[in-house]
């Protein structure tokens, strides 16, 4: 063992620069593992001192083939692959991926269902955005604001765990419908914890907006305006913190977003401390959405009444032929999607989440395509890194809360 | 989404020697590989269409040409979405790239050459970004068996 270990292995990736714009300019790697990078990416920084000059973005570490998996397993076998892509807010993607299948198949879920996917999917975001703002306060150095947030995320984890029976991968999305309706009880607790997340994020706020060391880190650090944002194809509280308030909910209203009530929070000029702003105010919506989701929430079935795609009840299962047969068919050969191709978006927390699903006809989906926020939010990454401290990349990417599942498929 | 600019867009747009229709609510225009660059400007000048969404492949092993360039557009002015499908063949998979009117597509053009292929013309860097430097082979073509395997790091046996 002579030859060091890095010596003997090719290098995985190609730098687009090894060198600055000076001749003492410093070419540094930060990551792939690295504590801060919180996902499994390598920033090539070319460095005057301590400013950032260039930087060369790579993805790809967590690149799992995802999409071809996909086309080799039935449309239902696929849930707990998405739950898998932004792994903070699993059952976004559950319902994301479960609306185009169902515009596939003509299916129109039931209102319980309609009523209770936005009432999770706001819960999820909450959970989604307690662990981005935690986590770039941590990497700030701020650990009491990152144990207070933590705690509110895992009560949330724990009450998702009463539901699905996991606390982050859930697979409780249902083509047609939802894995099974709420337990006894289950609304008292979330009425609980909407409480106590109004308590301690009235903390966090005492704690960090007008705190001096915050201000100075996040401040004027990775400004982007609206029109550098749209041509990168930022979406979600990027963008809305450039003060463009385009949110798939309010623009395009999917499941019953059109008759809630609620504001779609933009920021000023789209710095680090914007990002943070605009997602502390969005946690606010949420709670002001779930409220009145849990009013309206109506009785009824929670999957649609269509044997192409829900399975029969199990005592019809075990008693009858027909059902029997119904049952198999679906879970050997999978829901008969017709031929066609779909595209269907929902604001996951971190912008637009798209899935373009292509389907020959029959129970295997003939191509599978996310279109993920995080990887287009990497494509121009750079934008936000450059001309800042070396320092500032910690913030600025915790801000961008880029999740490797969804980013490298 | 408002039907006018839809049709407007629609009856504006499909050239001569392609289609359009809408599916599942969205406008879908199939383009030659060549008037892609030129219907795009259009798009973005004159229908405001400024965010280049996501740009992917489907391989059609059995047709000719062989591949679909997919392309979803968003318009922040008209809050809505459209498609554009350009067909490439498997000889010659080329298309211009758009990195000259949306920053985007950089990223978004670079997973799709990895996976299958597309060469996007104009696009200076096309190095693997969810692969790595010296993958052989697009993995998301049918012709790529799944259990292929080609490790960067020898096993440990």
């Amino acid at each position: 063992m002579d030859t060091p270990v890095g010596a003997r292995l090719p290098n995985p990736i190609r730098p687009a620069f090894d060198r600055g714009e000076r001749d003492d300019s410093v070419v540094v790697s930060i990551g792939p593992s690295h504590p801060a990078t919180h996902g499994t990416i390598q920033v090539i920084a070319a460095l005057d001192g301590e400013r950032v000059q260039r930087v060369d973005v790579h993805c790809g570490y967590l690149h799992r083939g995802f999409e071809k998996e996909c086309e080799d397993h039935t449309w239902h076998n696929l849930i707990p692959y998405v739950d898998r892509l932004n792994y903070c807010s699993g059952l976004i993607n559950d319902f994301a991926y479960c609306e185009a299948v169902e515009t596939l198949m003509d299916v129109e879920i039931t209102p319980r269902c309609r009523y209770l996917r936005t009432l999770l999917s706001e819960y999820s975001r909450l959970a989604d955005h307690l662990t981005c703002v935690a986590a770039s306060l941590m990497e700030l150095g701020a650990m009491t604001a990152f144990l207070y947030l933590v705690m509110i995320r895992d009560y949330i984890y724990e009450h998702l765990a009463d539901l699905t029976g996991a606390r982050v991968t859930y697979t409780y999305g249902r083509v047609g419908g939802l894995a099974r309706d709420l337990p006894a009880g289950w609304l008292t607790r979330l009425a609980e914890i909407l409480e106590q997340y109004e308590m301690f994020i009235a903390r966090i706020h005492g704690l960090v907006d007008r705190n001096r060391i915050f201000i100075d880190r996040m401040r004027d650090v990775g400004v982007i305006s609206t029109a550098e944002a749209i041509n990168f194809g930022f979406t979600g509280p990027i963008l809305r913190s450039t003060g463009s308030p385009r949110d798939l909910r309010k623009d395009m209203p999917y499941l019953a977003y059109a008759e809630l009530d609620f504001e779609v929070p933009v920021g000023i000029k789209g710095d680090n401390y914007d990002r943070y702003y605009c997602r502390m105010r969005e946690m606010d919506e949420s709670v002001h959405m779930i409220r009145q989701l849990m009013e309206m929430l109506p009785a009824g079935p929670i999957n649609v009444d269509d044997r192409r795609c829900t399975l029969p009840e199990k005592h019809l299962v075990y008693t009858e032929i027909e059902s029997l047969i119904n049952h198999f068919k679906l879970i050997m050969d999978g829901p008969d999607v017709p031929a066609g191709d779909v595209y269907a978006a929902h604001e996951a927390p971190n912008g637009e989440l798209g899935f373009y699903l292509v389907s020959t006809g029959g129970g295997t989906p003939y191509k599978v395509h996310v279109r993920s926020p995080s990887f287009v939010h990497m494509g121009g990454v750079h934008r936000l890194l450059e001309g800042y401290q070396l320092a500032d990349i910690i913030p600025t990417f915790g801000s961008v809360n880029m999740i490797g599942g969804e980013c490298d498929r | 989404m408002s039907t006018p600019i839809r049709d407007r867009i629609l009856q504006a747009l499909v050239p001569a020697d392609g289609e359009g229709k809408v599916a599942h609510g969205m406008p879908e225009i199939t383009v030659p590989a060549a008037a892609l660059l030129g219907l795009v400007h259009r798009l973005k000048d004159e229908f405001h269409f400024d965010m280049f969404l996501d740009v992917t492949a489907v391989d059609w092993p059995q047709r000719t040409p062989r591949f679909d360039v997919v392309y979803h557009f968003y318009s922040t002015t008209h809050l809505f979405r459209l498609r554009l499908k350009a067909r490439v063949p498997v000889a010659e998979p080329v298309v211009d790239s758009l990195v000259s009117l949306y920053g985007s597509a950089g990223f978004m053009e670079r997973e799709c050459h990895d996976m299958y292929g597309i060469v996007f013309r104009g696009n200076a860097d096309l190095r693997p970004i969810l692969l790595y430097e010296g993958f052989v082979g697009h993995p998301l073509r049918k012709d790529y068996g799944k259990t292929q395997e080609q490790p960067l790091v020898p096993y440990r046996t």
